[in-house]
């Protein structure tokens, strides 16, 4: 599109505590070294406290950090329901990867609110987008630790993003607590193999 | 080879401290401004001071004292804590400065982490203090080395403005050099200038009103303003800060011709405001928060007799509430430009209701202990006045009636208590807010008699903010030791005579200490103390984590009715289920009559 302003745009959103910014940083430290221009918004504070967040990132753009609705080409959805509630930031043609393990918030656990079925959140955003839905908590448990589902994430993105998977790897190396290395690298390959290209 | 670096924009601020040879810097946390001085303190090596102080209007003064030396100084701060400060700052625009002054105040539209969204640039114009409003963390980091030289020049702090966007947005920063060449500290003793008693006060005031013109001029050609002319346009659009990139970008998508004037300083450029304003028949302002620069066209515009319409906010074109985005920006473009509006915020067609997701204590959270024996003891009825931090989310709990301010927990409570309402009162702080400003309230409510139970919810850091280091923890923003502040004792030298401390997660002393606090005659004080659990877990603290019996437990819920994120009700098997986020606090264990929740072996 001629009117476009970035050359890609990722929305990232999840539960505060999920490892968002990781998530997000792993693509914009990636996307720097390859010399592009990056922006990047981010929810801290008050938000943070197991609440819902959003990060958007811009690569290949140099003007707000802010994603227009139905904008992004891609949306990295670190839980279902996050991925539901941010779907109108998703153009015509952009991707949905999630995870389709729940965090349950705290409406749910005792605030006698229903978790929707995640099927059929899956099922309602197949019905305009392409989406690419699997469990990264049981996924990273495999590659070592369930902690590493937000690297699960990267990876399955990285065949979409405009970026070299080496550069990637090596963030991801430079980024996560230095034991946690080789778990890592394993979520983010683990990750990428959930998306065939 | 890269020259950039990729930076969250309060960073790439410190950064531009750095470079601009930033002395002494002093700031009190608050989102979103709290990363810049975490960011400098967190240095390994460094050639200035930095301190956390313990409130804003302390911080103003601290830089202001380093800027009178006639070293560069900063102070940073959230925006309301520049109504902490505005005492000093309006005299410091009298007095003025040696030493380059910049007054880093980040604002926070649409409230993200906020109680209002108020527009800091209203104090550049009540202060008659120069304002500097970056449009990308780029500019922000560029814009610091300019402030400092801008205040030297003029002798008089400069307030830079920045929000969210900027400050937690990240972006790729292109280092500049560091400025080694910097002034040595020498006060120089001249009353007429450093002591504001009314004869040197009225002196200085003219002085302030004499400067503006040239600080105009100065602004009126720096590099932060940019004007581009469209040949054939019939529209300018005038965006400022953040908001001028928005713009650009709607522009870009919709296609119009239109001159476009970028702002980054107030007062506004007001020669290519009129050059504008010479071209075009309507210019719309776009801006985050108040009618700020609108008005100071409006302005322009009748000095020089130009029938050029200006719209924006005053016309409702520009939302005078929350953030700007690019879909408001086109829509407001649209409109101006007589377009048809596509609304793109249209509602998901799903039947799928979707849970909020508010933000809640964390699992094992010691405020969570604390109020549940609060309210325990003082019951439903009684009235819990509360304060900024973390525990404000204790509004879940139901022991937060009132929020207003910083260190506004004690004195509202005192206030209540004066108006003759007669439940019991029971207010509560964390430890960093009390140092802020709660020690005047408790001296207050001491001094006249509040019949009221003081709860301070000391979890031994600054946690919301993002775990800032306070006076009661012994060290200081670079991690030196230094005297740890016992509440206890301040609480005792401030005249209360009723002053416990007891760990909240010990459900019975709990208890058992707001009974003894409750029935006390005066102000009684509660210190609830026990370091935050995320803190702790940071520092390697591991706690065994607990387990329902599901033989045991008949269903009644009052463990999964604490609000704890690690406390699930399985509604098919109709029991309680702890899942893997607990901490092992506690609480659910003591509040469980049927023995159902045990440690995990």
């Amino acid at each position: 599109m001629s009117d476009k302003v970035s050359e890609f745009d990722l929305v990232i959103s999840g539960v505060g505590g999920q490892g968002t910014i990781l998530a997000s940083d792993i693509i914009g430290r990636s996307a720097v070294l390859k010399g592009l221009n990056v922006r990047a918004a981010e929810t801290h504070g008050m938000a943070q406290r197991g609440g819902s967040v959003v990060n958007h990132v811009r690569l290949g753009c140099s003007l707000g950090s802010m994603i227009p609705l139905h904008g992004a080409d891609c949306l990295l959805a670190l839980e279902p329901a996050e991925a539901l509630r941010y779907i109108d930031q998703l153009g015509d043609d952009g991707v949905v990867i999630m995870n389709t393990s729940p965090v349950y918030p705290v409406t749910v656990t005792s605030g006698g609110l229903e978790y929707p079925d995640v099927d059929l959140i899956v099922e309602f955003l197949e019905r305009d987008h392409k989406v690419i839905a699997f469990d990264a908590v049981k996924i990273a448990t495999g590659a070592g630790s369930r902690l590493a589902a937000n690297v699960v994430m990267v990876g399955a993105a990285s065949g979409y993003l405009p970026l070299e998977v080496d550069t990637m790897l090596d963030c991801v190396k430079k980024m996560v607590p230095p034991k946690t290395i080789d778990i890592n690298v394993k979520a983010f390959e683990m990750g990428r193999a959930m998306v065939d290209l | 080879m890269s020259t950039s670096e990729y930076m969250l924009g309060n960073v790439a601020i410190a950064r531009g401290i750095v470079e601009g040879g930033g002395r002494v810097i002093s700031g009190y946390p608050g989102t979103p401004s709290s990363e810049i001085v975490d960011r400098l303190g967190a240095m390994k090596e460094r050639d200035f001071y930095v301190e956390w102080s313990v409130n804003e209007k302390v911080a103003m003064e601290v830089a202001a004292g380093a800027a009178m030396s006639g070293v560069r100084s900063v102070v940073t701060m959230k925006h309301v804590g520049l109504n902490v400060a505005a005492d000093p700052l309006m005299t410091l625009a009298y007095m003025g400065v040696k030493g380059g002054m910049v007054i880093i105040v980040a604002d926070d539209p649409g409230c993200h982490s906020s109680q209002n969204e108020q527009d800091s640039r209203i104090y550049s114009r009540f202060s008659l203090m120069p304002c500097l409003d970056p449009s990308t963390p780029q500019e922000a980091k560029d814009m610091i080395p300019y402030a400092f030289e801008l205040s030297e020049k003029f002798e008089i702090p400069v307030i830079f403005r920045t929000t969210t966007r900027i400050s937690h947005g990240k972006s790729d920063i292109k280092l500049g050099p560091v400025n080694k060449d910097r002034p040595e500290a020498n006060f120089e003793k001249n009353p007429s200038r450093w002591v504001m008693v009314p004869a040197n006060a009225r002196v200085r005031h003219p002085h302030l009103l004499e400067i503006q013109e040239g600080i105009r001029q100065e602004l009126e050609g720096s590099r932060w303003n940019e004007l581009d002319l469209c040949e054939d346009a019939q529209i300018g659009i005038l965006g400022a800060g953040v908001s001028s990139v928005y713009a650009k970008e709607a522009i870009k998508k919709l296609g119009v011709k239109a001159s476009f004037l970028k702002i980054g300083t107030y007062p506004v450029p007001a020669g290519l405001v009129k050059k504008l304003f010479d071209r075009v028949q309507k210019v719309l302002v776009i801006e985050e928060g108040e009618q700020f620069a609108e008005e100071m066209c409006k302005v322009i515009a009748s000095d020089m007799g130009s029938n050029v319409k200006i719209c924006g906010k005053s016309d409702g074109l520009v939302p005078k509430v929350g953030e700007l985005n690019v879909d408001l920006c086109k829509k407001a473009i649209s409109v101006a430009c007589g377009l048809d509006t596509d609304d793109t915020d249209v509602p998901l067609n799903t039947d799928i209701e979707l849970p909020p997701r508010p933000p809640a204590m964390c699992p094992g959270c010691s405020h969570r202990s604390a109020y549940y024996a609060m309210k325990k003891v003082f019951g439903k009825d009684a009235i819990y006045p509360g304060d900024i931090g973390c525990y404000t989310l204790g509004i879940q709990n139901g022991t937060v009636d009132t929020t207003l301010c910083m260190g506004g927990s004690i004195t509202v409570a005192s206030g209540i208590y004066n108006s003759g309402e007669k439940r019991p009162i029971c207010c509560s702080i964390g430890d960093s807010t009390f140092f802020h400003t709660g020690v005047n309230g408790l001296l207050n409510a001491v001094y006249n008699r509040s019949n009221i139970t003081v709860t301070i919810l000391d979890n031994r850091i600054t946690a919301m903010t993002g775990h800032q280091v306070n006076p009661g923890m012994g060290l200081t923003v670079t991690g030196e030791p230094t005297v740890q502040i016992d509440l206890e004792t301040v609480c005792k030298g401030l005249g209360a005579e009723f002053v416990e401390v007891v760990d909240p997660y010990d459900l019975e002393a709990t208890l058992d200490v707001f009974k003894r606090a409750k029935e006390f005659e005066g102000t009684s004080v509660v210190i609830a103390k026990q370091p935050c659990v995320i803190h702790a877990r940071r520092s390697g603290v591991r706690r065994k984590p607990f387990v329902v019996d599901t033989d045991k437990c008949t269903g009644c819920k009052q463990c999964v009715k604490l609000g704890c994120p690690a406390i699930e009700f399985d509604s098919l098997a109709k029991v309680s289920h702890i899942n893997q986020m607990c901490t092992g606090c506690g609480l659910c264990y003591q509040v469980c009559k049927f023995g159902a929740i045990r440690e995990v072996e």
